[in-house]
């Protein structure tokens, strides 16, 4: 197994009222292709902040940070843009779907920038809602799907694209016991079955049980790195 | 899924919203409209004016005669073609409220405005006929005048009752023509007046000049007034553009509060879009953040809001516009019979409602744009509307 993602002295601060607070310090860590790693930690503790920057939606104040064989922090935000549409998938909290759009329209987003045609694109889409268990309610809209379903639409969304890295903020915090049940052995399946390497960012010990490795972070360092 | 679609989708998010704006603009695009007409019709008959004729009246004003004696004199000035005495009759056509002009001329009158269509059948039976009048289409067809009918008008000017026939009816040659006058011969007016009043007898109100060559009015202008310098009657002679002008400026302070309405209209409604975007704008922060998450770039969500700024903005200057032709026609209808020689939407009237329909859509999507593109995708997730 190669290393897929590479943080190397990272930094990050944020500035509020000429305050800079910092976030994460000098943090370093390795993540190898087909992991699935879960981040846990208390409040502020930079853990989100950490994925956001892996994901490529924000910046390091300072450090390297390669993702599948890019130095993201090197790319403006129109390659960032592109980057992260060729390279990874969301999973957030409260899901994000676009409510004027069925499962199906929004599972096509991110394929409509992609150069497929649209039978190219029906065929992705149907396999992809399919593999998550949703083949049945392809037209339906957000509002018309349990907090369970809407979070599999997420799911069927960042994978359409095959992309290489899948992170997960909080995938299951706002769903019940029996849903995040399901959401993880999905998630356990796309890591297991379909190679995907996973971060995903959790306050659920039995969620982080399902992970690979877990990893705590206290205060923006890694406090512990159980093998 | 295309993204026109989602444009859609999003437009009709808030159907009340969106109608309630769709309407907004749409009554906006009527009232520019509609001032516009009017502002334009108003400016037309000074548009419509022959760059080939000059007139000359009292050098006071044109309301007090000049000598009937002129016309000779001014014929001899070297550059003149022909020369058409005029006098403004006024009187009632058995109501004030049915107004249209009333104009005793020369019967050389036709030639001077060949824009004023007379079959030389008609034309024939009004040289014969003494107390002969010819009427515009537009008001034969308003008042049902048919050749051979009577028109019977009470003289206020010229006081006295007044019988003319019906010789012939002349038709616009465009719509910036006006098809509202009633003219007659000036030879019966004056034989009638000097017999009624013999002191006012032989007086024309203005002289309507045809020169040959249109780059020497100016010169010939200075020639005619030269004529009757130190007379009793000094004229003034110009253009009969700036003749017209002279009495839409008159107007002038009104058509400006007309302009500036029209245009107000115009802004205020590119606020209540502006608006309208922004509330959509801001609702979708978290959304905006999701799309440039899954890679969408600054085009992209420019597209989506641009796109629902457009449709909004389209779809109320379209119904506005489509509006616009029967609330015009309705609006003539109520108007005094008359007071506009013509009134019709003038295309660059449409031309200006769908450019300004067009500069509301873009100007009401550059704020929320600018917003979206820099609220960057952490500050995005964050967002609680």
């Amino acid at each position: 197994m190669s290393t897929i993602i590479q943080v190397n002295k990272v930094s990050k601060s944020y500035w509020r009222n000429n305050l800079e607070i910092p976030v994460l310090q000098d943090l370093t860590l390795n993540v190898e292709e087909g992991e699935f790693l879960a981040l846990m930690g208390p409040s502020g503790s930079g853990k989100t902040t950490l994925l956001n920057l892996i994901a490529g939606i924000d910046r390091p104040s300072k450090g390297d940070l390669t993702v599948a064989g890019t130095d993201i922090a090197k790319l403006n935000e129109s390659g960032l843009a592109k980057w992260r549409s060729e390279n990874v998938g969301f999973v957030f909290q409260f899901y994000n779907l676009i409510p004027v759009l069925t499962a199906y329209e929004n599972v096509e987003l991110p394929l409509l920038l992609t150069k497929l045609s649209k039978s190219e694109r029906r065929k992705h889409v149907e396999a992809t809602l399919n593999i998550v268990g949703l083949g049945d309610r392809m037209n339906h809209y957000p509002k018309q799907l349990s907090g369970g379903q809407e979070q599999r639409v997420a799911i069927a969304r960042a994978v359409v694209t095959d992309p290489v890295i899948l992170v997960a903020d909080e995938p299951t915090g706002d769903l019940d016991k029996t849903s995040a049940d399901e959401i993880l052995t999905l998630m356990e399946r796309l890591n297991k079955e379909f190679k995907k390497t996973i971060v995903m960012v959790t306050h659920d010990p039995h969620a982080a049980e399902r992970a690979s490795r877990l990893l705590q972070l206290d205060k923006g360092d890694l406090v512990l790195e159980p093998i | 899924m295309k993204v026109f679609k989602l444009i859609f989708k999003n437009a009709l998010r808030h159907k009340l919203r969106t109608t309630l704006t769709i309407f907004g603009i749409a009554i906006a695009v009527i009232a520019f409209g509609l001032l516009r007409t009017v502002v334009t019709i108003w400016d037309s008959s000074v548009d419509a004016a022959g760059a080939d004729r000059l007139i000359t009246r009292q050098a006071v004003s044109f309301i007090f005669p000049l000598p009937v004696a002129y016309k000779t004199k001014i014929e001899a000035v070297p550059g003149v073609e022909s020369v058409c005495g005029a006098v403004w009759f006024g009187g009632t056509y058995k109501d004030k409220s049915n107004f249209f002009a009333r104009v005793a001329m020369d019967d050389n009158f036709f030639e001077l405005y060949p824009e004023f269509i007379v079959s030389e059948e008609d034309f024939n039976r009004y040289k014969n006929e003494r107390n002969g009048c010819i009427v515009g289409k537009s008001i034969a067809d308003q008042y049902n005048f048919k050749v051979g009918d009577i028109i019977v008008l009470d003289g206020d000017i010229f006081p006295g009752r007044w019988e003319f026939v019906v010789s012939g009816i002349y038709l616009p040659q465009n719509k910036n023509t006006d098809g509202t006058q009633m003219l007659f011969h000036y030879d019966y007016l004056n034989e009638t007046i000097k017999q009624n009043t013999p002191g006012r007898g032989d007086q024309i109100f203005w002289y309507i000049i045809k020169i040959e060559d249109i780059k020497n009015s100016a010169e010939i202008s200075e020639q005619i007034d030269a004529l009757f310098k130190n007379s009793t009657a000094e004229t003034k002679t110009e253009t009969e553009k700036a003749f017209a002008q002279s009495f839409v400026s008159a107007s002038g302070a009104i058509i400006t509060a007309m302009n500036f309405m029209s245009f107000a209209i115009i802004g205020i409604i590119m606020l209540v879009l502006a608006n309208t975007m922004v509330m959509s704008a801001r609702e979708r922060t978290r959304e905006y953040a999701v799309f440039k998450t899954l890679g969408f770039s600054a085009i992209h969500l420019t597209g989506l809001i641009l796109g629902e700024s457009m449709l909004i903005a389209c779809i109320g200057g379209g119904i506005g516009i489509s509006l616009l032709y029967p609330i015009v026609s309705g609006f003539e209808q109520v108007m005094p019979k008359g007071f506009f020689p013509f009134f019709f939407i003038e295309p660059i009237t449409i031309i200006l409602a769908v450019s300004s329909a067009l500069l509301i859509g873009i100007l009401a999507a550059v704020f929320p744009i600018h917003k979206a593109l820099n609220t960057k995708i952490v500050d995005g997730f964050r967002f609680v509307g």
